[in-house]
Formats: C-alpha cells, sequence, structure tokens
C-alpha cells in the first residue's frame, strides 16, 4: 500500500490513512473542531476535512454545492474517473437527483421497518450459529469470527445470491473500500464483484426470483426497463454499503464493551437499555465517511474550495461535537437525546439505516446472551481499518 | 399537545417511529407521519424524545 509521509499539521495535511488516525482518530478532531475547523490536504487531490456538526449536516443538505457524484474518500490515483467504472455510477448514493430520487425509491421498501422485521430471524439464527462455533472455547475474535460474518450474509439473502460465495464478497467489498490506496487491488475487486454481478444478472434474467436483482430486472421506468448499467450500480451498491459498514459498526460496539465490563453487566442487567444503546454505540463510533465533490469554487466558512475538490462528509467527528453532544467522549448507554448522525443527513440518509440497526441489534444481543462477560485479550492487538469506513478488523476477545 | 411532521425534513430516519410507535407511523420510502390528533397526556414525554432525536429536525410541536 502506498504510505505517504508523516503528518506534522493536521490542519492543512491531514492524512485519513495515517496508521495513528485510523486507531484512535478523536484527539485530532477535537483539536481541529476547537482551533480550524475545517481542515484541508492536498494529499490525493485537494481535500476538505470539516469537523464540526453543523458544517457537516450543512455541507450534507447542500446538494447544489456538494455533489455526489464522486463519494470515494479515497481517490483513485491520477484523477478520479476510473472511480466510476460504471456509467452510472452506484446509484443512488453517487448520484445527484433526478437519477438519485427514482433508484432511491426502489431501493427503499426492501428496507423497510416491516421489511427488516421479516429479516430478524434469519439474523438472529445466524449469530447463534456463529457464537455455538466459538462460545466454549474461551476466546475468538470478535472481527472475524463474529462481526464480519453477519451482514454479508443477509445482504446475500436480500439480493438473491447465494451466501456460499460471503468471503469472495468480503474480500471485493474490503479490495474497494478498505484497500482503496492500492489501486491494482481495488480495480481488481471491484472488477470481479461486477463480473460476478454481470452473471447474476443474466442467470435471473432467465429465471427469476423473489429478490432485488429480479426486481430490478423486472423495473420499468417511463415504459422501458433500467438500463444494465443502473441494476449493476445499485446490486453493487446493496453488496458494497451493507457489508462493511455494520460489520464495523458490530465489531466497533465489541471493542467498547469489551474494555467496559461495567457496560457490559448494565445491558446483561437492562435489556430494555438496548434501544437507547444501539443509537450511542452509532454515535460513538460511526463507521462510514463519505466524499463530496465542489461543484464549483466558493467560500465556506472561511474556505476557499475550488470546483473539484472533495470534501468528507465526517459524520463520526460531527458525533464528538459538544456543541451537538453533552459529554461526547463519553458512551452513555441511556443517552437520551442523540440527534447522532452515523446514517448520514439529507437526501443521502443511509438507505439500510433500519438493516444496520437491526443487525446491530441482535448481534449484540445474541453476543451478550451467549457471552455475558468478555475483555481484550491481553498482549494481542487490536487492527483498525480506516478511511471510508472505521471499524476493528482483528479483535481478540477472551472470555470464562 | 399537538405535534406535526415536516414532510419536506424527514429523510426517513425513523427515531420517531422507533421511540413512539403510538404517535408515529413510517412508510414503504420512509416517510414519517404523526398519526394523532393530540398526543395523549402520558405520551408527551416521548413525544418530546422523538422530537430531540429527529437529525433532520422535521419534528415540532404545534401552538402550545
Amino acid at each position: 500500500m502506498a504510505r505517504t509521509a508523516p503528518v506534522s499539521d493536521w490542519a492543512s495535511d491531514f492524512d485519513v490513512l495515517d496508521p495513528h488516525y485510523v486507531a484512535d482518530p478523536f484527539g485530532v478532531w477535537d483539536d481541529l473542531r476547537a482551533t480550524c475547523p475545517i481542515a484541508h490536504t492536498a494529499r490525493r487531490g485537494s481535500t476538505w476535512l470539516p469537523t464540526r456538526y453543523e458544517d457537516v449536516t450543512a455541507i450534507a443538505h447542500d446538494i447544489g454545492h456538494f455533489s455526489s457524484l464522486k463519494v470515494a474518500v479515497i481517490p483513485m490515483g491520477g484523477g478520479d474517473e476510473g472511480e466510476r467504472q460504471l456509467e452510472y455510477g452506484l446509484p443512488p448514493i453517487s448520484s445527484d437527483p433526478p437519477l438519485h430520487t427514482w433508484t432511491r425509491r426502489l431501493l427503499l421498501p426492501w428496507f423497510s421497518h416491516q421489511r427488516v422485521e421479516s429479516y430478524v430471524p434469519l439474523t438472529r439464527e445466524l449469530c447463534r450459529g456463529l457464537l455455538d462455533g466459538f462460545a466454549g472455547s474461551g476466546h475468538a475474535d470478535a472481527a472475524v469470527d463474529y462481526a464480519q460474518q453477519i451482514p454479508v450474509r443477509v445482504i446475500a439473502r436480500i439480493l438473491g445470491v447465494s451466501s456460499e460465495m460471503s468471503d469472495d464478497f468480503t474480500g471485493w467489498v474490503r479490495d474497494v473500500l478498505e484497500f482503496a490506496d492500492d489501486e491494482a487491488r481495488r480495480s481488481l475487486g471491484a472488477e470481479q464483484l461486477l463480473e460476478y454481478f454481470q452473471s447474476q444478472l443474466e442467470l435471473r434474467r432467465r429465471r427469476p426470483g423473489d429478490d432485488l436483482l429480479s426486481e430490478l430486472l423486472g423495473t420499468e421506468v417511463d415504459g422501458a426497463p433500467l438500463d444494465d448499467g443502473i441494476v449493476l450500480g445499485m446490486a453493487a451498491l446493496v453488496l458494497i454499503a451493507g457489508v462493511d459498514t455494520t460489520w464495523s459498526a458490530i465489531g466497533s460496539s465489541l471493542w467498547h464493551l469489551a474494555g467496559h465490563p461495567e457496560d457490559q453487566k448494565r445491558l446483561g442487567a437492562e435489556p430494555a437499555l438496548m434501544a437507547t444503546a444501539t443509537e450511542e454505540l452509532l454515535r460513538a463510533f460511526a463507521p462510514v465517511t463519505m466524499a463530496r465533490v465542489v461543484t464549483g469554487d466558493l467560500d465556506y466558512g472561511g474556505c476557499p474550495m475550488k470546483e473539484g475538490d472533495k470534501v468528507l462528509m465526517n459524520f463520526p467527528a460531527a458525533n464528538r461535537d459538544p456543541e451537538a453532544f453533552d459529554r461526547p467522549d463519553a458512551v452513555l448507554l441511556d443517552r437520551a437525546h442523540n440527534r447522532h448522525v452515523a446514517f448520514g443527513s439529507g437526501i443521502h440518509r443511509c438507505a439500510g439505516s433500519n438493516l444496520a440497526r437491526m443487525e446491530l441489534q441482535v448481534a449484540l444481543e445474541e453476543w451478550l446472551h451467549a457471552i455475558p462477560s468478555f475483555a481484550l485479550s491481553e498482549g494481542s492487538q487490536v487492527v483498525w481499518a480506516g478511511g471510508q469506513v472505521r471499524g476493528p478488523r482483528v479483535l481478540p476477545v477472551v472470555f470464562p | 399537545v399537538k405535534i406535526r411532521i415536516d414532510p419536506d425534513k424527514c429523510q426517513g430516519h425513523a427515531r420517531c417511529f422507533a421511540l413512539a410507535p403510538e404517535l408515529f407511523a413510517v412508510d414503504d420510502y420512509g416517510q414519517a407521519s404523526v398519526i394523532v390528533d393530540e398526543v395523549p397526556a402520558e405520551l408527551v414525554e416521548r413525544a418530546t424524545l422523538a422530537i430531540a432525536n429527529c437529525p433532520e429536525y422535521a419534528i415540532e410541536r404545534v401552538g402550545d
């Protein structure tokens, strides 16, 4: 992976892939928020990094000046045209209205409250099966053996593709999101993912099922079937957006609980707290950062933004802003007022947020039921991934 | 107490429905709506929580 030089000034030369920042970005955000508060870097193209809740949400709502046509946090080297390997990108996330509006409406019913409720038994069974595999052994990698295994299988079911492909899916999504700085790896991962879905589209065209891919193939807009490029982009999006993200949220939550036995006890004793607890864990460890591209030169908050610059939608930092949250760095499982933006803000609110919340809650409930008391494994190292999605990738824990 | 949702602000986070399903409904597209004319006294606190947890500031009290 291409390594950039160490950062000496975070306000003018930040690097979201700096290993210390990936492992612990919170102090950097606090410093920037208090002094800057919108940082800039020229590494990987001119990019801005807001840190205040007010700025992040204002920019997310200003879709005229800040387009979603390029949402990758790490652009492809040599210009980010390669970011759009598909003619239509990954609608609706990498689209502006009007394409965004109607493609989003096609996806939303698949992730409605009612639909998500119907995925609960599958998710619970999946979690129990995984726990059965290691709960008796006294130790596990909570990221690899558990968190990583859950969302990918639920998404496979929704898409109507084989969950036996889960390891491949996980690998491709990591290539695209986590190893984005390694161009060869990123391109190959994207290529494999798209090839796979292309072949799945051919299968479904001949034999439709009751899955999302089949429905998209059967959908007509203005009397014409959807362009294959749009169906492919939407399918790829559902996989990419539904895997790394929720897995990271589950992993970060287990990381927090592993280090806070008092919170493990409290959640075990008061299961009714789970609803506010999952929101609080989402706030404190929001995994996702999306990018926007500046549509024309403008001054925002004293920053001379140029057309084509990127702005990183730093939802994780917004969620730690003391102007928006009381004691932002404390994880308060019963926090009652929690207007967090882990799922974004404005028209690009995560379309799968109901599903993600359900998966996180069920995963934590089942873990605590099987393993009520656990701790980080002494002497083992927790490995974090960052950039577009932040979460633990190696999380060794022990339990009696 | 009466409450209303600004449909242009609502983006479907569904926090209101999660906190007070007696007061709110959410359709297949995430659009939330208020399903009571008047918030019963015993649910006023939950209505207040829904207002305080909406990331889009889409819910408000009407009148006093």
